[in-house]
């Protein structure tokens, strides 16, 4: 055995006063932490693959552990950071591409943290949620220009396909392959208990829920696995995944050791070999020829389903997102780069994209500008954490948001960042049947309702206090938002006014 | 009849139920005083582990009720509602009722020379059995079927 240059990041506190022996923690570590010495009658740690997952914290009965930082640490050095050192020698041992999981953990700035929400005083009544009926539903698609009418003076009430969703959250896109089967039917059935919509992700939908497919959007990237008539029209969207937040410009990789008889069958490809997702599709080069996917979807699907295009937040978002308005799409989604993964190279994860919050507000400012904003309806994603969040979206100028990190954390994840490796303890990011069984749908499904839940009231409170009763009014209502220690050109571009003006 | 039913497509074999049955059939305020104070507290519920389906065993309550006609003792009985309870002051150990068992749900208690068996844990709680409450996943419940 040669050097090992890292020490393990973790260390396992185990209060002998308080231990039991009842190996729990043994038994629920799929990183094999935790060991039961039969000589010394007592338990013994080895953290050198602890990964922080909080699975036997989580589990012990008696409260006898506790994962700390180790405070083993290399010399301080503002410049070569402890990680970054890590880092280095990391793939001086490998000689590969570093990968990680989950969303960019790195101290960028949180827009959300530095915009602050009005509320009504005096001159204006707010409103008691509790007492006053409050409206929160959302209907997603592309809305008429005027209202018409036929020759009898009646209204044409003939629209496009929309979306309505009882609040304006969903859950984003997570493959079944990148996620288990029993965090898709938590997902399936909280979006059917809430009214709204959960996505399939690229993976394809399992037969067992096709069930739930009035809340379902189907996603067709550019592995196009799972693609099929009977998918397309198993949903009620479909959404053509062209970037995702945490890894734009690349595509992804699902292993093939996960790819097991259910995914292999729900994906339409070989058992046991790797699913590769191209980084474009391969069909599409400009926006002509996203137009003719999106037309291509529609045909296939007699014109029933509006289709969303799901591009990443990058530097010319804007843009970008005005031609995807005008390829026909119906809904446009946004993920911008603090959102989650199942796995991307690292460098890629923390480096790549914009934020979500400025590249919203430049779509729906360019979008307005080039009065196409009745067009579409825009959906944005990557790192909406909380109730807060939702409200400043909206007021930035979202139609809806997508959640997926906190959805996952509704069911059990403790963001520990390592789904790449398949052995998530806690059931969600692993496709090993011992593990995947640690999520009960039945109680997975009932988490992800109660947090969303709680939302919609929070979100209800908000509205209230602005004196705003309709979640139409708060659509792009900038006047409601302030920004804190933000520069001139920051508050330009969200078009807020800073706090006191 | 409430009964504790067991769901083996959840069970994860953590055998936190049996720690959680021994503790609350100890007598001990806390889990650590009754695993900490010298003693062995007996779980009435055992975990049955295989490769791939787990789930686990305690006194179903059953119908057959072999362990009561064959106890030597008298100390086995039915209570009004169904519950098959024994009395601990005449149990004499024999290990009949163990033997009879259809289920193999009865275990001896070492240490006080009579057998352990779930109550329902219809003495230490007056909600759900220690089990039910003490499952991560659900996978053993207290209802009426």
């Amino acid at each position: 055995m040669g050097v090992e240059f890292i020490y393990p990041e973790f260390e396992v506190i185990r209060n002998d006063e308080r231990c039991i022996g009842c190996r729990v923690c043994e038994r629920q570590c799929a990183n094999e932490v935790h060991r039961y010495d039969v000589e010394r009658g007592r338990m013994m740690s080895d953290e050198t693959t602890c990964v922080n997952c909080q699975r036997c914290v989580s589990l012990c009965p008696t409260r006898a552990l506790k994962i700390v930082k180790s405070d083993c640490t290399l010399r301080e050095n503002a410049n070569w950071q402890n990680d970054t050192i890590k880092e280095v020698y990391k793939q001086a041992n490998s000689g590969g591409v570093l990968l990680s999981s989950m969303g960019n953990p790195k101290p960028m700035p949180v827009y959300w943290d530095k915009i602050l929400i009005n509320a009504s005083q005096v001159t204006n009544p707010s409103i008691d949620p509790l007492r006053e009926p409050m409206e929160t539903k959302v209907f997603l698609g592309k809305k008429p220009e005027k209202i018409t009418r036929d020759e009898n003076g009646r209204l044409i009430t003939d629209l496009p396909p929309h979306l309505e969703l009882s609040m304006p959250v969903m859950f984003s896109a997570m493959s079944y392959g990148s996620i288990s089967y029993n965090a898709h039917a938590s997902l399936a059935r909280a979006a059917t208990k809430l009214g709204v919509y959960y996505n399939t992700g690229e993976g394809g939908l399992h037969e067992d829920f096709f069930k739930y497919g009035e809340n379902t959007i189907v996603q067709v990237a550019s592995g196009r696995f799972g693609v099929n008539e009977e998918y397309l029209s198993a949903g009620a969207a479909i959404e053509i995944k062209m970037g995702q937040g945490a890894k734009p410009g690349i595509g992804g990789h699902l292993p093939g050791m996960k790819i097991n008889d259910e995914i292999s069958k729900t994906r339409m490809i070989p058992k046991g070999t790797d699913a590769i997702s191209p980084a474009p599709h391969h069909d599409i080069y400009s926006i002509e020829d996203l137009r003719q996917l999106v037309f291509s979807l529609k045909e296939a699907t007699n014109w029933e389903k509006p289709v969303i295009v799901k591009i990443a937040a990058v530097h010319n978002v804007a843009a970008i997102a005005s031609g995807v308005a005008r390829s026909g799409a119906d809904i446009i989604a946004i993920d911008g780069f603090r959102g989650g993964t199942g796995a991307a190279p690292t460098r890629i994860r923390d480096n790549v994209g914009i934020p979500i919050e400025l590249a919203l507000a430049s779509v729906d400012a360019r979008l307005r500008d080039e009065g196409i904003r009745n067009d579409v309806s825009v959906v944005v994603g990557g790192s909406v954490r909380s109730a807060a969040d939702v409200v400043k979206a909206i007021a930035l100028g979202a139609d809806a948001c997508y959640i997926a990190t906190s959805a996952l954390l509704a069911l059990g994840c403790h963001l520990c960042r390592s789904c790449n490796t398949g052995k998530c303890n806690w059931g969600i990011a692993t496709q090993r049947a011992d593990l995947v069984k640690r999520l009960n749908p039945d109680i997975g499904y009932q988490r992800l309702v109660n947090l969303v839940t709680a939302w919609d009231h929070e979100i209800k409170e908000m509205m209230g206090g602005m004196g705003i009763n309709s979640i139409e009014a708060l659509r792009g209502n900038r006047l409601m938002l302030r920004g804190v220690g933000l520069t001139q050109k920051e508050l330009d571009i969200l078009g807020i006014q800073h706090a006191g003006e | 009849m409430k009964k504790v039913y067991v769901n083996e497509d959840w069970c994860l074999a953590c055998h936190l139920c049996e720690y959680y049955c021994a503790a609350a059939n100890s007598g001990a305020t806390d889990m650590i005083k009754a695993f900490k104070s010298g003693k062995n507290p007996i779980p009435r519920i055992q975990v049955e582990e295989g490769s791939e389906v787990n789930f686990a065993v305690q006194c179903r309550h059953c119908d057959g009720k072999a362990c009561v006609k064959g106890c030597i003792a008298g100390a086995l009985s039915i209570t009004p509602e169904g519950v098959v309870v024994c009395d601990e002051n005449k149990c004499v150990g024999c290990g009949t009722c163990i033997l009879s068992c259809p289920f193999g749900c009865i275990v001896i208690d070492e240490d006080n020379h009579r057998i352990a068996k779930c109550d329902l844990c219809t003495k230490n709680h007056d909600g759900e059995p220690a089990c039910v409450q003490g499952c991560p996943n659900n996978a053993i419940v207290f209802e009426e079927r």
